[in-house]
């Protein structure tokens, strides 16, 4: 598996760390977030068979953590792009 | 012909015959319309229940669906090693009940699964490591468990081929459960079958379920690739496949899916007679009864359903074990494959109800479910049919994410590529 880092280009995955699903969004603190709330986003996956969205960090490499689309039937990956901008992305939308 | 008992008589008998007069093992059965009791999930959990159902609790109206053949799954992909060297309360009792019918297996089902009680050796290399193992060896003999902690010259004595004098990793010792060992792993999901069928279960292979039909809160059938199927309880035991099977019924389950490899070499003569575990990497290994050196390490480390790994993973596995043992430097590799774990978000299995009526669940097993087949079966077939779960399952719980109550071997959190 190759991932193609937006800053180094295309390098083999062992540079990287894997943190897991990119899809879970994490709950505001306090207020009235329920434990049902964090319960679902610390525990549950939809752990989908084929194209996933998972967080990827380049450890080995400029240290930037990365969402990568992969497909996990095949290990294909189909792109990476730096978590920050995905990060602003969804909180820009509405 | 094929439904007699094993016995030396019929092997006497089929020496003299040529072996012609063998029948199959088990019947090829097709689906009928109703059960009492469907299993999905051919593998050895799911054969193991279904034995269980009908020779513990007179169930026998039960079908075990797979979707490819017996034996396909994580049940005849592992490495074959089982153990009860557990640490928690809620993990202990289960493994050792399990051991113990491994013990007892070949007896009960009349079928040679090479049980083989050859000692399972971890290695320990700081003094840290070893103050752990201690823990973890008086946690299993409070539990009236076998556990022995070796000192560096015992361990010398067991394997003295290994590196000893590592300059980063030096083996001071070992925590060794001698009950511990291996089984032969396809005889164990063909003796479960057989066993079932021999009660009445119907296998049956080939038979993809697509569908979980659920009316009014309850789970009534399954829709397969080899049509409907009315159920009055439905068991899942899909392994690797949990979260797929279960979305069919609406459950998001506390699991993800990823790839351990495993790897056999060239036969060789009589060298590892225990199954050993290195303490400094993730590296295990064992010998095979033709020779073959059987091994593997960590998971790949991702989500993946594509039953194979990478070669980083090929590779770190295998420095592990030119670390532990460079004696096995210059043998070929000559088999490796990979099989589909359900990792469970605290590394502990679950066998529980569901939030809907009649729909059970088996899953979890991460990379250590082998072992756990005859207990996972025993008390899967219990809960199923008391609607209550076995004492020394209880703990097994699927909600204990949501309320706290994680059975946590290796103390990591909710991180399920961890385990
Ligand atoms: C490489 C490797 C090494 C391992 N080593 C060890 C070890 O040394 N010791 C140990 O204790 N454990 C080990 N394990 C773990 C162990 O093999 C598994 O935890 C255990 O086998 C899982 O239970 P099972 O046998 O029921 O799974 P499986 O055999 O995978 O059974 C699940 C079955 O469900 C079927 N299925 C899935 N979806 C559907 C559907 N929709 N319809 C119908 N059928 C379906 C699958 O085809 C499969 O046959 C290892 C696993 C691997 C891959
Ligand atoms: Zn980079």
């Amino acid at each position: 598996m190759r991932i193609p880092c937006p800053h180094c280009g295309e390098r083999g995955f062992q540079e990287f760390a894997y943190y897991g699903d990119a899809g879970p969004k994490r709950p505001a603190h306090g207020g009235d977030t329920g434990e049902d709330v964090w319960f679902d986003y610390v525990y549950l996956r939809d752990n989908p068979a084929g194209p996933h969205e998972e967080l990827w960090y380049h450890a080995a490499g400029c240290r930037t953590w990365l969402v990568v689309t992969r497909n996990t039937l095949t290990h294909e990956v189909a792109g990476a792009r730096p978590a920050r901008d995905v990060a602003l992305e969804r909180s820009a939308a509405p | 012909m094929g439904y007699d008992r094993y016995s030396v008589f019929s092997l006497l008998r089929e020496s003299l015959r040529g072996h012609a007069g063998w029948g199959p093992a088990w019947r090829d059965a097709a689906p009928r319309p109703a059960y009492d009791v469907v299993i999905v999930g051919g593998g050895g959990h799911g054969l193991s229940t279904a034995y269980y159902l009908a020779s513990q609790h007179g169930i026998t109206n039960v079908a075990v669906v797979e979707r490819g053949y017996i034996g396909s799954g994580n049940v005849g992909r592992n490495t074959t090693i089982i153990r009860s060297n557990y640490l928690l309360p809620g993990n202990i009792p289960f493994y050792e009940h399990s051991l113990k019918l491994w013990e007892g297996l070949e007896q009960d089902i009349n079928y040679n699964a090479m049980v083989s009680q050859r000692g399972v050796l971890n290695l320990f290399h700081t003094d840290a490591q070893r103050d752990a193992y201690a823990r973890r060896g008086n946690a299993m003999r409070l539990h009236g468990i076998d556990a022995e902690l070796l000192d560096r010259a015992a361990v010398r004595r067991m394997l003295p081929y290994a590196d000893f004098d590592n300059a980063r990793f030096p083996i001071h010792g070992g925590l060794l459960q001698r009950r511990g060992g291996t089984v032969r792993h396809d005889a164990v999901a063909w003796g479960y079958a057989r066993a079932a069928d021999r009660r009445g279960v119907d296998v049956i292979q080939h038979c993809e379920v697509t569908g979980i039909t659920v009316e009014n809160g309850r789970a009534v059938g399954l829709q397969t690739t080899r049509g409907t199927i009315r159920a009055k309880k439905v068991g899942l035991a899909c392994a690797g496949n949990s979260s797929r099977v279960a979305a069919m019924a609406g459950l998001r389950l506390p699991i993800e899916s990823h790839v351990l490899q495993a790897f056999v070499s060239e036969g060789i003569k009589p060298l590892i007679d225990c199954v050993v575990t290195y303490g400094a990497g993730h590296f295990y290994i064992s010998q095979s009864d033709k020779g073959g050196l059987v091994f593997g390490g960590d998971i790949d480390g991702y989500n993946s359903y594509a039953w194979r790994g990478n070669l980083p993973t090929v590779e770190d596995v295998c420095e592990g074990g030119m670390a532990l043992m460079p004696i096995i430097g210059r043998v070929r590799i000559t088999r490796s494959w990979g099989g589909l774990m359900d990792m469970s978000m605290d590394g502990s299995p679950i066998i529980d109800r569901t939030p809907i009526e009649g729909l059970y669940l088996n899953c979890g097993w991460c990379y250590g479910g082998f072992k756990a087949t005859p207990a996972s079966g025993w008390c899967f077939a219990h809960l199923i049919a008391q609607d209550a779960p076995y004492p020394v399952a209880a703990a097994l719980r699927l909600d204990r994410f949501a309320t706290g109550r994680l059975v946590d071997e290796k103390g990591v959190g909710a991180q399920p590529n961890l385990h």
